[in-house]
């Protein structure tokens, strides 16, 4: 059970998560907490919930990076920073090395498509995946013993009792800006794949060989803030009418 | 990488055990002996207590049999697997020695190639992961075999002294092990000390494109399983000098006590077994330390995403 599909899975159901759009409100983390503690499997535990060392388990976590841009950059400008929100949850690889190094059978990728989940019947918690995933996207549950991760909502994409517009993942539900979203990535001809292609679509870490499913749009281009050297509300050039007339009487006082 | 104690304990043991092991399987023990005996049931008692204490991580150890079913993708599976397997040979082996006093070849020989073949397999759960870069080098499994093989000899050298016998061989194969054993631990040092990182915090964000990436604000404020699991640091401060120091006392020591037996006549029996009794004590401590940096020292990719 822990070999990966033999195939590439029909179907690669996945996130695309838009670096250019997050603001970092972290609701996404609060949505994904709230569900999965009461979803699939063991509920995610707090340690210290109320003490001063709180910790707990998450299957998303926002990291928030300063970009700063080497000499003229188009992004950014030049040796300012920028900050980046940075969502981060389970990749669902297409070479998942949680699955392979799994001694149980607990950990699985899903033949029909590619999600990555763990049969915590199973899992003994020995927390081998937890190493072998380079993106940090498996914690252990200090309460339960077993590991958790992403499950993509499994109990609401295929959902029937639930409306069908709360049929994706708790994160993308909830996101206030639109900066997640939800899809089939072997589709080429669907909402996300269009989005991946059109964007220039990213990889993390294609070096460490995983093959993610997915996709991190990088953020737009910006215009440098010298290109707005003068402020627009003292530029009255082509005003008309009583406004052209007030601008002029103003000045002549 | 968090150095558990469990862990630690469990590769220092069940690798003085499995080395023990493959030096009685090879018949370079008295069989009559009673320290022969007494070192069949040392072996077994390492191992066993190696894993046993491997299990104290376990979140739910009640379940730790199912680890044995993944054998074909799984490293940690092969190890319970091969664990377990070679347990046979060295309990026939065992038998053989403690109560018919006979060495069996068969049995002897297959407890040293099952020894062998643990000790590889639990290096490689290790040396597979590619998320910690200075473990992914075939290096790892050398140094764990070498170091397994100079524990194992220096132990069978200490039974063969205290029972009388001849140390010469086990004197000569601890000495070349101790040295080949610490040549490819040094060459492993400095492949991890001179590395180039093969993840950076520009390709763990993809944000490298634009410059360069520090982190701002982690998650949260406090510590994770991430980082604590993976982000361990109080190694880091006195890396060196415990570098140094394991070297001292699981090489130097032990090659400086062994090597006056090479001179035969030279000492005496009481002596011997006392230079034997320094050389393993002295080469336990240094392999403990040695184990300790092995995970202190390492970096986990993940801590890309975390400024570490």
């Amino acid at each position: 059970m822990t070999s990966l599909p033999s195939q590439t899975t029909p179907k690669k159901l996945g996130l695309v998560i838009d670096l250019d759009v997050c603001v970092g409100c972290h609701a996404c983390v609060v949505s994904c907490k709230e569900w999965n503690t009461g979803g699939y499997g063991a509920a995610l535990s707090d340690q210290d919930p109320y003490g001063p060392d709180v910790s707990g388990t998450f299957l998303n976590r926002i990291h928030s990076f300063e970009v700063t841009p080497e000499g003229g950059e188009v992004v950014g400008e030049a040796g300012a920073a920028r900050l980046i929100h940075f969502p981060k949850s389970c990749l669902h690889c297409e070479d998942a090395p949680c699955v392979t190094v799994c001694p149980t059978g607990a950990s699985y990728k899903r033949t029909d498509d590619g999600i990555v989940l763990v049969d915590e019947d199973m899992c003994i918690g020995c927390g081998l995946c937890a190493w072998a995933c380079p993106y940090g996207a498996r914690e252990m549950d200090l309460a339960a013993g077993v590991m958790k991760k992403c499950t993509l909502c499994i109990d609401r994409i295929y959902n029937e009792t639930i409306p069908e517009v709360d049929r994706v993942p708790s994160c993308v539900r909830t996101c206030p800006t639109n900066a997640r979203h939800f899809g089939d990535l072997a589709d080429p001809g669907s909402a996300v794949s269009i989005m991946v292609a059109e964007r220039g679509g990213m990889d993390l870490m294609p070096e460490q060989g995983t093959r993610p499913v997915n996709k991190y749009l990088p953020p737009r281009p910006r215009k440098p803030l010298a290109a707005k050297a003068v402020p627009a509300a003292e530029d009255t050039r082509g005003a008309t009418g009583f406004f052209a007339w007030v601008d002029d009487m103003l000045d002549r006082i | 990488m968090h150095p558990a104690l469990s862990i630690i304990a469990f590769t220092t043991a069940s690798g003085l055990g499995y080395g023990l092991a493959a030096v009685l399987g090879l018949g370079l023990l008295d069989p009559a002996s009673v320290a022969t005996k007494i070192a069949h049931f040392v072996a077994l008692a390492l191992i066993s207590a190696g894993l046993l204490s491997s299990t104290l991580h376990l979140g739910n150890p009640q379940r730790a049999w199912r680890a044995l079913s993944q054998w074909r993708s799984s490293w940690l599976s092969r190890e319970g697997v091969m664990a377990i397997l070679t347990f046979v040979p060295l309990c026939i082996a065992a038998y053989g020695a403690i109560f018919q006093s006979r060495y069996l070849p068969i049995a002897g020989l297959l407890g040293t190639l099952g020894a062998a073949v643990t000790v590889c397999c639990t290096s490689m759960i290790y040396a597979s992961l590619r998320s910690v870069q200075a473990w992914h080098t075939p290096l790892t499994p050398a140094c764990y075999l070498l170091f397994a093989g100079a524990g194992g000899s220096l132990l069978g050298l200490f039974f063969v002294a205290s029972g009388g016998g001849n140390v010469l061989v086990l004197s000569v194969l601890s000495v070349v092990l101790l040295v080949a054993a610490w040549f490819l631990k040094w060459q492993w040092r400095q492949r991890m000390l001179s590395q180039v990182p093969l993840s950076t915090p520009e390709s763990a964000t993809g944000l490298g494109f634009i410059g360069k990436v520090k982190l701002f604000e982690r998650p949260h404020f406090n510590d994770n399983y991430l980082t604590s699991e993976m982000g361990f640091r109080v190694a880091r401060k006195h890396a060196a000098k415990l570098a140094r120091l394991s070297v001292l006392l699981g090489g130097v020591v032990p090659v400086a006590a062994v090597v006056p037996l090479l001179l035969s006549g030279a000492v005496t029996p009481a002596l011997t077994v006392l230079l034997a009794i320094v050389a393993v004590l002295s080469h336990a401590v240094g392999v403990l330390t040695e184990r300790w940096l092995f995970f202190a020292e390492a970096r986990h990719a993940v801590m890309n995403y975390y400024g570490q």
